[in-house]
């Protein structure tokens, strides 16, 4: 390690390390510096100039975000005229911005109003016409707000740096500037894969998920349905969160009591579908694998990875895994099995899911997943969404006696739970795969080389002297890179799990608002997530999928087995190319912003 | 072949084309095939001889006659009375007011200055641009062989270092060290820019210089490229400039065939080719990061820095970049040495420095005086003072980025320093000549109008805050101006200044705050008194009948709202509240009857 | 939209290959646009489409590089611009009714341009020529005192000239 240099904050001398910038040097000694376009996971913009400090000898003020420190170098961060020059800053961004704090859905959790306050904007100078543009509301996941954005820019970095879906841009230029896809084409026909990452890094209301909170309040009132809930396995390792819990701790408990409580009738756990896409997902890689089919296999459980799919990579159709995801598995159950078992005509079912992903409001509307013209799940709401109906129904999360969810279709394995973290698919699958093929149990079952948050991890696990090469990525941007591996190499790789969100669905786009001025969503809060559902894992006497005695009672009583005809019909489906003139594979961009 | 008995020079700039030199020389051809003298006149299309307001321009050697404002049917009398007879046409003569040669007056004698203080645009107006042995005539391309025979690229970083040679661009960084900082990167490949992005409103040194004399840029970068080792040159030009682009296109094809581009120059090891990318109209292109990034066919915004170009440039490989002023002096400084060069001009600021020369003065063009020259020389000496008697009352410099000097800032030397000591910057070359007849605050507004259009909305200062200040602008020339309005106008400029990312923010404000430093009483007076001193600001003026009136009823007949009131033969009135100041009836008044105040 | 005729379009697309050998064959993309708006006056969003399917470029980005640059179209420009002038003495002497009689005679409506690209209609700011309200300013050429007949007459006389 180069040895460590001195630089003066605020007059005071400090020892820091060379080769990073004058933000992160502070950061490390406990000066936090106002930010607003920075984010730990996005390239250095240094447009908002929010985190402006002054170095001595400089000409003007220097973005704090990007000038890197030097030996000697005299810092100042919070000087009358800096504080000055950065409270005007912001209030030239308040003064084009709505001023609807109250009534928007950001309030009370938007950076722009928390800088607001902390830079002690008491008086308007500068006042001017604003911006005006429409909302647009086409797409069934990701709600855009032109109006509210700040041009910081994060979206359209997340975008095409992380997810490389390049679906947004900054157009037009100058104060005319709008964060659009091309032509300003409505979100909805776009090649937004509804990912909702821009959600996630977004420090405003310019980008939301579409909102179901009032009709699902609605809904809940109708004595005329029989209310089902079902909720995702990182539901549980983030909700805490937008309670002010740090990430990490499991809620479960709490949250079905807290679903209970809302007035659902029955509280199922996603993570009992998920044991049972294991079953099927694990049979038909089985299948493929002996009956020479096409390989390696994709899976296909998370909604925004197939659209990106369907429109980036159609000759890879055929590789992807005809299983539904959990949810609509779920859904499917629910709608049939289930309706039977309590002797309830489907129609009355209101199938409600939560989650941690805004893609899965887009795919619960896909015709191509209906169940004997229904729709699986009819509303789908995201952690963000349900924390906000628990807190406005007055229902306290944090105190309440935690309980378990409801039978036939609420129990889980170990398997199921992993399911919400990157890598967690791939170790459960093989877990059983691993089972069903040589018939007998693994014992080393935590898969530790795929676990973690690098892009792209592999692995080799030996099933009866066969070698079966493994392969594990999450967040689109490093999908993409996979998936060109596979396309130069097909047989490089058996099985492959693909999760479109950064960290897999712990890191989902549905997940609640980090706390950015206290803890930015980074790494480490996806790690403690994850780390949440490794515990509750452990915790479990079951943790293969194929041990879960209900899925096993499913299929005796229903689907038979996995991969049946009746399994196919509720929980197979098949996907088409989407493509559209000039929407051209996502790939990393060979130079410029 | 008989000697030629005259030689015509046909100035073939953008504003003399646009005025028709290119039928002019149809017709001067026809004309003097006619009476039978085509051999024994030659005649040469040249770049731009800087006297475009009076273009176009032909000047007939020997005798330095110059015609200026020629018009395709003086051609037959100017050939028949001039080259046949020998009798130059007395009319056509606009030699007293050439720039030039009251420029010669005061600096010394053709030769003098031809050899010695127009660097930059030494060839201008005395070559034909499109032939590259014309160039060669005048010691074109010797700089380039020089260097690669008897230099190494240290020597030649030396030598320009020496030179004292600063940026043309504006702001006006020692050119040897950024020569040196990006020769000391170590990498497979570096790139040479000529930043011909020339966008300051009214500017157009880069244009002439290229359009007059493109091979001066080429041999300049071809040098810098040899002494950074860098084998690659990017031209980045403007679309708007299609002749510049031509004649860079041509000159770039005949250095190819000519070996002084592309493999093995002039027999060496080193090699080296230039490209031309077309820019498409944004001025913060000018700016080197976001010129970068849209020489990377991205949108041109700037991007922090550190990391310089120097280090980290274009496609992330050590850039050289410099202006087109700047490339034009280093075939002389190789030539003449850095020692003759740093001889020229002041203390801190070598060589010359060319203007482009506009507003209310005599002559407007194109000017290249010595650093070290003061702004009175140029205003009256070489521009002829301020036409109709007015009053000069500023001077800009600097264009969108720089500041408004007062008329006691005459005595002004130009150089880096001085200039910004005064309140202004040296910029890239625009000049505007300001007297009593112009608002300041409306001058300050057409400033802040022109960056705020071409903020790239990166950064919030330069994105929102120009809007602002744009808006406190506006409704102080339109008499909405309210109290506090200047305050506010300082602290946004001054935050935009210190804050934001680029040098087109930082220097957005510059035309505002130094015309609230100088002339802060007309904004007072816009705000307290609604008046505008200068009568320019239309919302401001109001009309009033004066007893002159006889009631001939003309204001109201052309009044085309209906504001004028009164009887025949009968004093008239002017209702202010309908009147909407078009002025129609000032102008119709035949007994000067109305009052403009 | 404009069908993309195949003659123009196998000429953008024989300059990008002209230039697909080329190293950072992305940053030609300006070169590109350029190209793409000599033949067609502008940037038609299926042409950019096709650029972007053969340059292998997000079609956003090109969106975004075509939006910021003021040289390119993003819409069809027309042969002239009429510019109708909304100052007040216009206004006040009827220059709705210019606007609306230009509106009917070319079926377009403002910034629009006509099918047959001679004309595209724009309002504009006082033009300084309120003496002989209300003015109509074809390119740079100012008619005034107009009503609606002067007004078609004009619009005929370009359409003669065009050989239309």
């Amino acid at each position: 390690m180069a040895e460590q240099i001195t630089i003066y904050i605020n007059n005071k001398a400090y020892k820091v390390d060379p080769n990073q910038t004058i933000m992160q040097a502070a950061d490390t000694l406990g000066f936090h510096i106002p930010r607003l376009c920075y984010h730990p996971k996005l390239s250095i913009e240094g447009a908002c100039r929010v985190c402006i400090v002054e170095v001595e000898g400089a000409r003007n003020y220097v973005a704090s975000c990007a000038f890197p420190v030097s030996d000697g170098m005299k810092i100042h961060t919070n000087t009358q005229a800096l504080r000055k020059a950065r409270r005007d800053i912001i209030e030239l961004i308040l003064d084009n911005h709505p001023q609807d704090c109250h009534t928007c859905e950001r309030d009370g959790n938007c950076e722009l109003q928390r800088l607001a306050s902390s830079m002690g904007i008491r008086a308007r100078h500068f006042e001017g016409p604003r911006k005006r543009y429409e909302k647009d509301l086409s797409s069934d996941a990701v709600i855009r707000d032109p109006e509210k954005c700040i041009l910081c820019g994060r979206c359209v970095r997340m975008c095409s740096e992380i997810q490389q879906v390049h679906n947004l841009t900054q157009a037009h230029r100058g104060f005319n500037t709008v964060v659009m896809p091309a032509y300003n084409m409505p979100m909805g026909e776009s090649v937004c894969t509804a990912c909702g990452q821009c959600i996630n890094v977004c420090p405003t209301a310019a980008f939301l998920e579409k909102n179901y909170t009032q009709e699902l309040f609605e809904k809940l009132n109708d004595p005329a349905l029989v209310k089902v809930v079902q909720f995702a396995p990182s539901v549980r390792a983030a909700i805490g969160e937008a309670f002010d819990v740090p990430p990490g701790r499991n809620m479960e408990g709490q949250l079905v009591a807290a679903l209970r409580k809302l007035g659902f009738d029955y509280v199922f756990d996603t993570q009992f579908s998920a044991d049972l896409t294991i079953m099927e997902e694990a049979s038909e890689f089985l299948e493929r694998v002996q009956n020479k089919g096409v390989l390696p296999m994709i899976t296909s459980c998370s909604s925004a990875w197939m659209k990106c799919m369907e429109q980036f990579y159609p000759d890879l159709i055929a590789n992807v895994s005809t299983c539904k995801s959990p949810m609509s598995m779920q859904g499917a159950v629910t709608k049939s099995y289930f309706a039977q078992k309590i002797g309830v005509d489907p129609k009355k079912i209101l199938s409600v899911a939560t989650m941690c992903c805004t893609a899965k409001k887009y795919e619960a509307a896909r015709p191509e997943l209906m169940v004997d013209g229904m729709r699986g799940v009819d509303i789908v709401v995201t952690t963000r969404e349900i924390a906000w109906m628990i807190k406005s129904a007055g229902i306290d999360l944090l105190h309440i006696q935690p309980e378990e969810p409801d039978h036939p279709l609420g129990m889980s394995s170990g398997a199921g739970a992993i399911f919400g973290t990157t890598g967690g698919v791939m170790e459960a699958a093989i877990r059983t795969a691993y089972g069903l093929y040589t018939g007998q149990t693994l014992v080393d079952i935590e898969i530790k080389g795929i676990r973690g948050l690098k892009g792209i991890k592999e692995g080799t696990l030996e099933m009866d002297g066969k070698e079966i090469r493994v392969a594990v990525a999450h967040g689109l941007g490093n999908a993409c890179k996979l998936l060109e591996q596979v396309r130069s190499d097909p047989g490089r790789y058996h099985f492959i799990e693909i999760m479109g969100c950064p960290g897999g669905c712990v890191g989902g786009g549905g997940q609640p608002y980090a706390q950015c001025n206290t803890i930015p969503l980074d790494d480490e809060a996806l790690q403690k997530r994850a780390q949440a559902l490794y515990d509750l894992d452990r915790s479990k006497t079951i943790r293969r999928s194929h041990d879960n005695p209900d899925v096993q009672k499913l299929y005796k009583e229903f689907l038979q087995r996995p991969l049946s005809p009746t399994s196919h019909k509720y929980l197979h489906t098949h996907y088409k190319p989407k493509t559209p003139l000039g929407i051209i594979p996502a790939k990393e961009r060979q130079s410029g912003v | 072949m008989k000697q030629a008995s005259y030689k015509l020079t046909l100035c073939d700039g953008t504003t003399c084309i646009q005025k028709q030199s290119r039928e002019i020389y149809k017709v001067l051809r026809e004309e003097m095939k006619k009476h039978g003298i085509l051999e024994n006149v030659h005649t040469d299309l040249s770049g731009c001889l800087g006297m475009c307001s009076k273009g176009p321009i032909l000047l007939v050697n020997p005798g330095y006659v110059i015609y200026g404002n020629v018009q395709v049917g003086d051609i037959p009398e100017i050939v028949e009375s001039h080259l046949v007879k020998g009798k130059p046409v007395a009319r056509l003569i606009i030699q007293e007011d050439h720039l030039y040669n009251r420029f010669l007056r005061i600096f010394g004698d053709v030769n003098f200055f031809g050899k010695q203080m127009r660097i930059a645009l030494r060839n201008c107006g005395i070559i034909d641009p499109e032939n590259v042995d014309n160039y060669l005539a005048v010691r074109g391309y010797e700089a380039l062989a020089k260097v690669l025979t008897d230099m190494t690229p240290e020597a030649v970083v030396a030598e320009v270092k020496k030179s004292g040679l600063r940026g043309r661009g504006g702001a006006g960084f020692p050119t040897g060290l950024k020569w040196e900082f990006t020769a000391r990167q170590q990498s497979d490949e570096k790139y040479v820019i000529c930043n011909a992005d020339e966008g300051d409103p009214g500017a157009f040194m880069d244009r002439s210089a290229i359009e007059g004399d493109p091979h001066t840029i080429l041999e300049g970068m071809i040098i810098g490229g040899y002494a950074i080792r860098a084998s690659k040159g990017i031209i980045y030009i403007r679309a708007e400039y299609p002749l510049a682009i031509v004649r860079l296109e041509k000159a770039i094809a005949a250095a190819r065939q000519n070996g002084f581009l592309g493999e093995h120059i002039l027999g060496t090891d080193f090699s080296f080719d230039i490209e031309i990318r077309l820019g498409a109209g944004a001025f913060v292109c000018g700016e080197e990061t976001a010129l970068i990034h849209s020489v990377e066919g991205s949108r041109g915004m700037p991007r922090p820095r550190p990391p310089y170009p120097a280090v980290s440039g274009l496609f992330g490989k050590p850039t050289l970049i410099n202006n087109v002023e700047t490339w034009a002096n280093i075939p002389v400084i190789i030539l003449d040495g850095s020692d003759w060069f740093s001889s020229v001009g002041t203390e801190t600021s070598k060589g010359t420095k060319v203007f482009a020369l506009a507003g209310k003065v005599q002559n407007t063009g194109l000017v290249e005086v010595p650093m070290g020259t003061t702004l009175r020389q140029i205003v009256y000496d070489i521009g002829g003072g301020i036409p109709n008697n007015k009053k000069l009352k500023a001077i800009q410099t600097g264009g969108p980025s720089g500041g408004c000097l007062p008329a006691e800032y005459l005595d002004t030397q130009i150089d880096y320093e001085s200039l910004a000591k005064a309140g202004s910057i040296m910029g890239s070359g625009g000049m505007i000549i300001i007297d009593e007849d112009s608002c300041m605050v409306a001058l300050a507004k057409f400033f802040i109008e022109f960056t705020q259009d071409e903020s790239c909305g990166k950064c919030t200062p330069c994105r929102e805050g120009t809007r602002r200040m744009l808006e406190i602008l506006t409704r102080i020339t339109e008499g909405k101006g309210k109290t506090g309005d200047i305050e506010k106008l300082e602290r946004l400029g001054q935050m935009i200044k210190s804050a934001s990312l680029c040098g087109l923010g930082q220097s957005a404000p510059n035309p505002v705050l130094s015309t609230i430093k100088n002339f802060r009483q007309e904004y007072e007076e816009h705000i307290g008194q609604k008046k505008c001193r200068a009568g320019q600001c239309a919302a401001l003026l109001s009309y009033v009948v004066n007893d002159k009136c006889v009631g001939c009823g003309a204001c109201k007949r052309v009044c085309p709202v209906n504001a004028v009131e009164g009887t025949r033969k009968e004093k008239h009135t002017i209702d202010p509240a309908a009147c909407i100041r078009c002025g129609q009836c000032f102008d119709a008044c035949k007994f000067s009857a109305i009052n403009k105040a | 939209m404009t069908q993309v005729t195949n003659e123009k379009m196998d000429q953008v697309l024989g300059f990008i290959d002209s230039i697909s050998q080329k190293p950072y064959v992305d940053s030609y993309l300006i070169a590109v646009l350029h190209k793409v708006q000599q033949l067609y006056g502008y940037l038609p969003q299926d042409v950019m489409d096709i650029v972007a399917e053969k340059m292998q470029i997000p079609t956003a980005h090109i969106w975004g590089v075509a939006t910021f640059y003021h040289y390119f179209n993003l819409s069809p420009i027309g042969k002239h611009t009429l510019s109708v002038c909304m100052g007040t003495a216009c206004y006040v002497k009827g220059a709705e009714k210019i606007l609306e009689t230009l509106k009917k005679e070319l079926k377009i409506e403002v910034g629009q341009t006509t099918e047959d690209k001679l004309f595209t209609l724009q309002e504009a700011r006082c033009l300084g020529a309120c003496g002989i309200a209300p003015v109509l300013m074809v390119d740079d050429k100012i008619y005034g005192e107009l009503d609606a007949k002067k007004t078609v007459e004009i619009i005929n006389q370009y359409r003669k000239a065009a050989g239309k």
